[in-house]
């Protein structure tokens, strides 16, 4: 059997198993908190509209919900089944902020989440609004925390080398506050938002094309719209921000994701490129002059530090974060154009006639998993080699697994995880062709029908 | 306080307060379980569908308990963390590829008619798995770890020892019997039969695995034998063992008697004094049998920041866990998904 490469392996498993959890977390955090704005509505003007949207998108939500609990418990084993030497020399610093997430995040959404889902009919309106309420700031908090350790393993601050080989901390403050985290978090957020608004838009979108539960697909493409049309903007300003931190604290990851070989002022803007590693060059490179150093750094001849001023071992391979960080930018330039375009409409009074623009909602509901993915692949590869920027490789975190194990492992999770993500979709698929109840029974009239069956309704 | 106090006081109240956590995810994670373990065997396919309506508001918050432990064990006790994960990869990747088919399972099963019994399969092969995973986990961690530098240089496969194979079965009973007394609580007059006989069968086993270790254990390792035997600990030790017994007869009785909640709170009284057996047999080490609570601890600053969170925090999550097992008490009777 040919050497089996522990550390690849075990990159591909966290990378497998960490991209199959976000995305129900970047759906759930909008989704909880688009369920709140929904119960709110319905308390305030009574209109069934909102209760049904909000019945429908609470079985939705159960379902991503799970699968985002269960995928995530697997990644609070693996820092130590796969990456122990990151948890014995980071422990000090990442465990606390991790259990900070579990006591305050994890607990609160799993305490309220039976009342979200079951207790409508077991607590007054106004526990289930609070319960609702408390689910949705629990996925906050977890992003909170979760980006808050992610973000120092990228700008590492507030911690000291102790004499006993292992990171302390210094400044609990400087930890969790580190340099990239305020933009991070936000624009992580923004992302979940934004992935939520164009689901639930998109649907609403074909609700309407399908003239199924209209005034159901009118609502949602709406309540989508007036959120899409100043977040997708807002997002490019937040992820500038973040790239001008990124510049200053990682200048390594910023010349991967443009590209870069060479240190220059007024750098060209890369439009397309294949980066060889081999020759240090691109090629195929198509580009517009000065364009680059304007973006990046907000001046025609700003300076940008190229990759070959790293010294090799220092440096990612450019290949995954170049490709990643433009589909990126790609999609969140479509979202934008598909928010104001939807705007003008709206303004026109043509936004729920205007089928092709309905069409093209509907296409591109699943656009911000796509931009999730691609930036997390950018931030995570784009940091190489380094797990904790600076001070640990990747190579030196690994635990002392050989890697016939975590190939038996990876082979175990794809295979688990495609029948429940095949499952899960499915199910979600279900749910909404089915489209909202528009007609829910009295309680009374129901308790023979869903007796003992606490989630009969979505079956 | 003065400050070098807090780096021996501080790991004692950290390993109080993940002992508290696991022994609540043991409970709640294996009633939870043990309905997964039992489902296939339930009379009425209406059992089944009461059995996992018990259950469907709480898997979720019961597993946090098992992401505290996790999640505690990495903050507080970083090397005990980073030496017995490696360790213990297989069965830890197992417990939780058996947590997710069965976790799923929750949500997917109502949603299917043609091929419900996919998710049924999921749910007690998982639960099966995820029990049987944890009692390896115990035993291997008994058993100890081959430490050198900090870091495990054993086996992979050390984890799996005749010893380690009989904790799992054990666990899978013990499970199986707080799973009764929790259908004995909530369940309907015919469910509560079943749940009746069940336990008695599940006590039998448990009774057994109890004595076999309490002879196997001390006779594999010399040192918990002197623990327990040694001429001052046997008087002050010998609480655990009479409780024990007692409680098994107890329990008996009251499976006998029909009683109502008492089963399962006894259920939790025998599993308190195994854990008490455990971490008197194994104290003061938290990778036996060579690295201490102190020798693994977290900086006395990480302890510290995280106790200032844990004391406010962990009364209110008990708090509204209680109130969502209070409004779902009679889960089982009637539900609706609204």
């Amino acid at each position: 059997m040919p050497e089996l490469d522990p550390v690849l392996l075990s990159r591909i498993q966290f990378a497998f198993t960490i991209s199959f959890h976000i995305l129900f977390p970047s759906f759930t955090i909008g989704l909880a908190a688009w369920l709140l704005v929904l119960e709110a509505l319905w308390l305030k003007t009574g209109q069934p509209v909102y209760l049904q949207l909000s019945e429908q998108w609470t079985k939705i939500f159960a379902v991503s919900f799970g699968m985002g609990v269960v995928s995530g418990v697997v990644l609070s084993y693996e820092f130590g089944t796969n990456w122990s030497e990151l948890s014995r020399l980071g422990g000090n610093v990442i465990g606390p902020l991790l259990s900070y997430e579990v006591l305050t995040a994890f607990f609160l959404e799993a305490g309220f989440l039976g009342i979200m889902l079951f207790g409508h009919e077991r607590v007054p309106k106004a526990v289930h609004a609070f319960a609702t309420a408390m689910v949705a700031l629990g996925t906050l908090i977890s992003a909170f925390w979760i980006l808050s350790a992610n973000s120092w393993m990228q700008t590492p601050d507030g911690q000291v080398m102790g004499a006993d080989g292992v990171l302390h901390v210094d400044n609990w403050w400087k930890v969790i506050f580190n340099p990239s985290f305020p933009y991070r978090f936000t624009h992580m957020v923004a992302a979940a938002y934004l992935t939520t608004a164009f689901i639930v838009g998109g649907i609403g979108a074909w609700y309407i094309v399908r003239d199924q539960s209209v005034p159901h697909g009118r609502v949602m493409l709406g309540m989508a719209l007036s959120l899409l049309v100043w977040l997708a903007p807002l997002q490019v300003v937040i992820g500038d921000l973040s790239g001008l931190n990124a510049r200053e604290y990682q200048p390594a990851k910023i010349a991967a994701l443009e590209a870069h070989w060479d240190t220059e002022r007024g750098a060209p803007l890369i439009l397309f490129a294949w980066p060889d590693t081999k020759t240090e060059s691109n090629k195929y490179q198509i580009a517009v002059p000065k364009l680059g150093s304007l973006v990046l750094t907000h001046e025609w001849d700003g300076e940008i530090r190229g990759l070959k001023s790293f010294p090799p071992e220092d440096r990612p391979n450019p290949i995954i974060p170049f490709f990643a960080f433009r589909i990126m930018v790609g999609v969140g330039l479509i979202m934008i154009a598909l928010s104001t375009i939807g705007a003008v409409l709206w303004l026109m009074g043509r936004l729920y006639t205007t089928r092709w623009f309905l069409k093209a909602m509907m296409w591109a509901s699943p656009l911000g998993f796509v931009a999730v993915l691609a930036g997390w692949f950018t931030a995570e590869v784009g940091r190489q080699p380094w797990v904790v920027y600076g001070l640990l490789r990747t190579v030196d975190a690994i635990s002392p697994v050989p890697g016939g194990k975590v190939l038996t492992s990876i082979i175990l999770f794809v295979l688990v995880y495609g029948i429940v993500f095949g499952a899960g979709v499915y199910y979600i698929a279900r749910l909404v062709r089915r489209g909202p109840d528009e007609t829910p029974p009295l309680p009374e009239e129901e308790e023979s029908d869903r007796s003992r069956r606490p989630m009969a309704a979505a079956g | 306080m003065t400050p070098d106090l807090l780096p021996i006081i501080l790991p004692l109240v950290w390993a109080l307060i993940l002992a508290l956590a696991v022994f609540l995810y043991v409970l709640l994670g294996g009633y939870d379980l043990g309905l997964g373990v039992l489902f296939p065997l339930a009379p009425t396919h209406q059992d089944r569908d009461a059995m996992m309506g018990s259950v469907s508001p709480f898997w979720d918050g019961n597993e946090t308990w098992l992401v505290m432990g996790g999640g505690g064990l990495l903050a507080a006790f970083p090397l005990a963390y980073s030496v017995m994960l490696p360790a213990l990869y297989l069965p830890i990747i197992l417990m939780l590829i058996g947590l997710i088919l069965r976790g799923v399972a929750f949500e997917f099963r109502f949603k299917s008619e043609r091929y419900r019994w996919i998710w049924d399969l999921a749910f007690t092969g998982g639960s099966i798995l995820a029990a049987l995973m944890q009692g390896v986990v115990i035993g291997a961690f008994v058993q100890g770890f081959k430490v050198v530098d900090n870091k495990f240089v054993g086996g992979t496969f050390d984890w799996l020892t005749p010893f380690s194979v009989v904790t799992a079965l054990a666990v899978v009973s013990g499970y199986v019997l707080l799973s009764a007394g929790w259908l004995i609580m909530k369940g309907d007059e015919a469910l509560r039969d079943w749940a009746y006989d069940v336990g008695r069968v599940a006590l039998i086993a448990v009774t057994v695995f109890i004595a076999i270790f309490s002879v196997w254990t001390p006779l594999t390792h010399p040192e918990i034998a002197a623990r327990w035997f040694s001429p001052g600990n046997m008087v002050m030790l010998s609480p655990v063992p009479l409780l024990t017994a007692a409680t098994v007869i107890a329990l008996w009785v009251s499976l006998g008697r029909r009683w109502r909640y008492l089963p399962f709170l006894l259920a939790i009284v025998i599993f308190l004094m195994c854990y008490t057996g455990l971490a008197v047999s194994l104290f003061p080490y938290i990778i036996p049998p060579s690295v201490t609570l102190w020798q693994a601890a977290a900086a006395p600053e990480s302890q510290l920041f995280m106790l200032y969170g844990a004391i406010p925090i962990l009364p209110i999550i008990l708090g509204y866990t209680a109130y969502s097992y209070y409004v779902f008490w009679d889960a089982t009777e009637h539900e609706g998904y609204h």
